[in-house]
């Protein structure tokens, strides 16, 4: 895992020029976050100029992170990931995330890559994952990903130019794409907010921010292929599971259950819905 | 693993009673999509298990009162009699302000409608929380970073004036859009207890008031 010296002046120049602004909180004087906005827009034009080479994508630092963390003989049982079964069979992770989320028999559940990686590290190396799964996400600023969201962000990019293909087939994968339905009509909290409020139409903007609508299979597509992303905002690799979750604290929700049946049903709805499109992650966004 | 298996199989017959099991070799026959069906209990005990042992007014956001299960099973797409009941039960919770006036500061209302704070996780509960009302609207024209979620309310106030019956009008809407349109995609700011009574009355002033910027 060669690490080329280009993502660090990548990241530098990310959190020098671009990290701060966007971080700002949306309650400004009038005219400002406008501004912001689309001073935010030019840096990441500029910055997307800049990395032709997808190697200098700072997202790609997690990806070689996760690739030496699967490789390597860890936990009580001192053994590597690559026996994981992803659901192509043991050690298969060419294509895996493209299959996902799917049902798997020895766990009994639809899982999401996140919670497959995660049932693996417990079950093939014997980790205890409890301070991972309360702790999943690294703070945004520049921090280096954690474990889980390097080791997704790996598993991913080994699916990265093929096609969406969860065909959620098995009753157990139809039955979490229609939970993931009906909860994305889910109406609660003290905005009475659904992700139908603000993903329902096309079209629609929040503030200048533009909202992917799903029912629409390019947007769907171009929305779900480019996940796990490099966010410039965040100076960090988030993955869907942060999506959801970033959304549900917009949602004035506490905070969701990582790794839940309710983020993997609702990351199984809407890859249903992206059926088709292209993989090309990790991705850079705003 | 025979335990596994039969534990997933009875897992498959428990969630979807519909579905067919062969009982020798325990394979399920593959069924239509529309024969998969997900009650709304089976979706609320999915949501109880993502949001667990939480403390009381936490655990209150995530349970549904009435109107949000009935806008929820009908995607903001209520029956004429369910849009009738939503709106006579939302009507009744408006609280109307002591000393008969609806309308504050519009510098305030200003401000709280480009405040997008308040309620999330992390957010300190002693610091105001704001309408966020650009998120969805257009007001003042200088504010070029408004959504399109709701309609323009662009000159409001001088196509509703600011008459005592359109102030209380406007003031009703804001504490609670469900009493005029069911299954609204605004907040009831007001009955959720997310905008205090003075912060309505200063929202109300922001779009009505003839020296607001809306109205300029
Ligand atoms: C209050 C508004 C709001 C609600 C409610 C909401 N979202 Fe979002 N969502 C956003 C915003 C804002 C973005 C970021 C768009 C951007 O960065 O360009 C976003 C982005 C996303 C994305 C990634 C889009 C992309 O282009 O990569 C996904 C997926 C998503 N939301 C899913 C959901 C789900 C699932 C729910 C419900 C659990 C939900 N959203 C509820 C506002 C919302
Ligand atoms: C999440 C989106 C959202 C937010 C935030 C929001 N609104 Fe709305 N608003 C809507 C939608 C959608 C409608 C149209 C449906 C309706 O009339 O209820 C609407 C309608 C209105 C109307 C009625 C317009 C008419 O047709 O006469 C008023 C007045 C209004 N909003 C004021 C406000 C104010 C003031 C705030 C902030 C305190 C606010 N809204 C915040 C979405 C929103």
């Amino acid at each position: 895992m060669a690490l080329k010296p280009t993502w660090l002046v990548a990241l530098a120049f990310v959190l020098a020029t671009t990290g701060g602004a966007l971080a700002q909180s949306p309650a400004t004087t009038p005219g400002t976050q406008a501004a912001a906005d689309s001073d935010a827009d030019k840096m990441l034009e500029k910055y997307r100029e800049m990395i032709s080479d997808p190697m200098s994508n700072p997202g790609y630092l997690a990806v070689d992170t996760g690739e030496l963390l699967w490789a390597t003989a860890r936990g009580p049982n001192n053994v590597s990931l690559e026996t994981c079964d992803l659901g192509k069979g043991p050690g298969v992770v060419d294509g895996a995330y493209a299959e996902m989320p799917r049902w798997f028999a020895d766990a009994g559940r639809v899982m999401d890559a996140e919670s497959r990686i995660l049932w693996c590290m417990e079950n093939i190396q014997g980790l205890d994952t409890t301070a991972l799964r309360k702790k999943p996400f690294a703070s945004s600023g520049g921090n280096p990903a954690t474990e889980i969201e390097a080791l997704v962000a790996f598993v991913a990019n080994k699916s990265s130019g093929m096609t969406y293909e969860a065909k959620m087939e098995h009753p157990e994968e139809q039955r979490m794409v229609k939970l993931g339905e009906a909860l994305f009509y889910r109406r609660s909290s003290i905005n009475d907010f659904s992700c139908q409020t603000c993903h329902g139409q096309a079209g629609q903007r929040i503030r200048l921010q533009n909202l992917p609508f799903f029912d629409d299979p390019k947007a769907a597509q171009a929305t779900m292929g480019t996940w796990p992303t490099y966010r410039v905002s965040q100076a960090s690799l988030r993955t869907m599971q942060h999506r959801i979750y970033d959304c549900y604290w917009q949602m004035r929700m506490p905070t969701v259950g990582y790794a839940s049946d309710v983020t993997i049903a609702l990351a199984a709805y809407l890859t249903k819905k992206a059926e088709g499109g292209t993989i090309e992650v990790p991705s850079i966004k705003r | 693993m025979i335990v596994r298996l039969l534990a997933a199989a009875a897992a498959v017959l428990i969630v979807s009673p519909a579905l067919a099991v062969d009982a020798k070799t325990g394979s399920v026959a593959k069924p239509a999509a529309s024969d998969v069906t997900v009650t709304p209990e089976e979706v609320e005990k999915a949501v109880a298990a993502a949001w667990k042992n939480l403390p009381e007014d936490l655990a209150a956001r995530v349970e549904q009162d009435e109107t949000m299960k009935v806008c929820s099973l009908t995607r903001n797409q209520p029956s004429e009699a369910q849009a009738a009941a939503i709106m006579a039960r939302e009507r009744k919770t408006i609280v109307h302000p002591e000393g008969g006036s609806f309308m504050g500061d519009w510098k305030m209302g200003e401000k709280l409608s480009l405040s997008g704070y308040g309620g999330r996780m992390g957010d300190d509960p002693k610091r105001a929380n704001g309408g966020n009302c650009y998120a969805c609207h257009q007001l003042a024209p200088s504010e070029i970073s408004y959504g399109t979620l709701g309609p323009s309310l662009l000159g409001y106030g001088k196509l509703k004036g600011h008459d005592l019956p359109a102030q209380k009008e406007v003031y009703e809407r804001i504490y609670n859009a469900q009493s005029v349109y069911a299954c609204s995609n605004m907040p009831r700011f007001g009955h959720n207890g997310f905008l205090t009574i003075d912060q309505i009355k200063d929202a109300v002033a922001f779009l009505l008031d003839p020296e607001s910027p809306v109205n300029k």
